[in-house]
């Protein structure tokens, strides 16, 4: 979509600089020409959101990096003593940190339901969606790993538990996690790796964040009706000033929810038990994870058998990679599509529920309610997705974007 | 050049690319490998390998969580009751079917490793429908004996190397 770019710099230096190295046209096709289809709404504003939260995460993260102490005997002091308490600002700079990554999950999120809701996966952007899983991916472990370095009891815990999944595994995964850990068990040298790998993987999802951004200016982006681009004069409106000026707004009021959660309640997400240092020979009494980690947990822990638990821990984000193949339906937009909507809804609604129970204690009546859940959230992937593909009937889709828009003014009007 | 000549038997070329690229793949696995070891437990690490414990002060009824290689290893004193219960399970109704005396040295002492066989974490005493160990973490439940009865756990609670010194120094590692 982004043709060659017609951009000429006006002053003489700029041309002197644009013809050994084409930077500032690059910028111009990307982020002023490119042409947006003219009918997208604010769920296509996460993506300069989740742009914006990755920023935030890495400048706060490498300012923490500053004064935070790698070590399992001082990492806790460092963050619980010498970052809240002494260095300047380091307080607001931790809690932007630790509720950035919690906004930085429900911006993926949201981003990531809006692809399902539309079809956002399908031909031909199958390959701009993987990348997005392969990101999601990264962000998780980003998280988890972060999430060690405060080495409280919850720290612990979560290290503990994730690292074993590993020792699922037949033959390999004992000397694999000892292999991770350094030791028989997590401990020193686990902290230190994990602040190394920690630093580095931000780095590599912007890496990947821009083959993502690639993809999308390769084949555009999908939009709420769902009908391709036919003609760039009628269905598309510039980047700038329409997305960006849009995309600013929408960053702006994310951002104030992000400054209230700093200010009102910044421990409102954190766990109490991770105020208290790590200790081996002490579980805290509820192990529970992030809240973004929860419906995977509860999956982890519907199933009884501690291999299928993993398998199916694994499967259910891996899942996510398959969906262009598991969906053939040609209608893209669920607006068009009544009961792929309301399986839709049925899906998030089962999401929450998943978190809502791994946030539990577990029990037989929470286990049952989980094992259900967890055959629905499968099914939506693996029956009514497939089953859809050939059996929904669909609404007439809009012949192109500006009917689509056309058709809506002359209903309002 | 025609197409009969561009066919041809393996020659001394062939043999020169498969060699040299075998002898590539051997440099990198040889460079590779120190970037993979480095990960293991180091020597101090290996190095931890065992302690020696006094039990004389436990009374019965009570367990004791020792350090043993960065984790945590259980000495229960086990009551009468315990051990009867232990003893009296039948091994068929068990998911890692052990008796009891192949779990202990002495039937009021029972060391096991404090590691969940589930997902690594440590257990909580005298808890859960056995009063064996509840793991608060994915709900394991195990006997006076450590065997694993409920949840998802696969294993019993391992056995550590151990050996009593005397009647109340035991050696664990
Ligand atoms: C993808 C972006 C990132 C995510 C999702 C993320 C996530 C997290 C999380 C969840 C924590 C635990 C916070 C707590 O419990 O207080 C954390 C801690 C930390 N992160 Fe990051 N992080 C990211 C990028 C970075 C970067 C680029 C650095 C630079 C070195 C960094 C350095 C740190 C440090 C030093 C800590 C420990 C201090 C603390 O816990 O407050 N992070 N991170
Ligand atoms: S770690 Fe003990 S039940 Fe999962």
């Amino acid at each position: 979509m982004s043709g060659p770019s017609t951009f000429v710099p006006k002053s003489a230096i700029g041309r002197w600089f644009e013809s050994r190295l084409p930077v500032m046209g690059l910028m111009h096709s990307s982020f002023v020409a490119y042409p947006v289809p003219r009918n997208l709404n604010y769920m296509w504003t996460f993506g300069a959101i989740l742009s914006f939260m990755l920023i935030a995460q890495i400048i706060t993260g490498v300012v923490l990096a500053m004064h935070y102490v790698g070590s399992a005997s001082q990492a806790f002091q460092s963050i619980n003593d010498h970052i809240m308490r002494d260095v300047n600002y380091g307080w607001l700079i931790r809690y932007m940190h630790t509720n950035g990554a919690s906004l930085f999950f429900l911006a993926a999120y949201i981003h990531m339901m809006r692809g399902l809701y539309y079809g956002s996966y399908k031909p031909p952007r199958e390959l701009l969606w993987i990348i997005g899983v392969v990101i999601y991916l990264l962000m998780t472990a980003t998280a988890f790993l972060g999430y060690v370095l405060p080495w409280g009891a919850m720290s612990f815990a979560g290290a503990t538990v994730i690292t074993n999944l590993f020792t699922a595994i037949p033959v390999i995964g004992t000397p694999l996690a000892h292999w991770l850990w350094g030791g028989f068990a997590v401990g020193a040298p686990t902290l230190t790796r994990f602040f190394a790998l920690h630093y580095l993987l931000p780095f590599v999802i912007a890496a990947f964040v821009g083959l993502h951004v690639w993809a999308l200016h390769v084949t555009g982006q999908n939009n709420p009706d769902g009908v391709e681009v036919k003609n760039v004069e009628r269905d598309t409106v510039a980047f700038t000033p329409y997305a960006t000026i849009k995309d600013i707004f929408a960053v702006s009021v994310f951002f104030i929810l992000y400054a209230w959660l700093i200010f009102y309640i910044p421990n409102y997400l954190l766990d109490a038990d991770n105020y208290n240092i790590a200790n081996p020979l002490v579980t805290p009494a509820h192990v529970v994870p992030e809240w973004y980690l929860l419906p995977f947990y509860a999956i982890l822990r519907a199933i009884p058998n501690k291999l299928l638990g993993v398998v199916a821990l694994v499967a259910a984000i891996v899942i996510l990679a398959f969906v262009p193949w598991l969906d053939r339906n040609p209608v893209k937009s669920a607006k068009y599509r009544p009961a792929f909507r309301f399986f839709f809804w049925v899906f998030v609604a089962i999401c929450i529920g998943l978190g809502y129970i791994g946030s539990q204690e577990p029990n037989d009546a929470m286990t049952m309610v989980a094992r259900i859940l967890t055959g629905g959230y499968f099914g939506f992937f693996l029956v009514v997705m497939p089953v859809l593909s050939f059996t929904e009937k669909t609404r007439p889709i809009p012949a192109s974007i500006a009917d689509a828009v056309l058709a809506k003014k002359t209903a309002e009007a | 050049m025609t197409a009969a000549t561009t066919t041809h038997d393996p020659n001394r070329r062939d043999f020169l690319y498969i060699a040299t690229g075998a002898v590539g793949a051997v440099g990198v696995a040889a460079v590779a490998w120190p970037f993979i070891d480095q990960m293991n437990p180091d020597a101090s690490t290996l190095a931890m390998a065992s302690i020696e414990v006094d039990i004389g002060a436990i009374p019965e009824g009570q367990i004791v969580t020792v350090k043993w290689r960065g984790g945590p290893v259980f000495i229960r004193h086990r009551t009468k009751k315990e051990i009867e219960e232990a003893q009296n399970v039948q091994l068929s109704e068990l998911r890692d079917p052990q008796t009891d005396a192949q779990r202990v040295q002495k039937p009021e002492w029972l060391i096991v490793v404090g590691i969940c066989t589930h997902l690594g974490c440590v257990p909580i005493g005298h808890e859960g429908k056995y009063e064996g160990w509840f793991c608060p973490c994915h709900g394991s439940v195990y006997d006076t004996s450590g065997r694993i009865r409920q949840g998802p756990a696969p294993l019993n609670l391992a056995v550590p190397e151990y050996k009593f010194l005397t009647d109340t120094k035991v050696k664990v590692g």
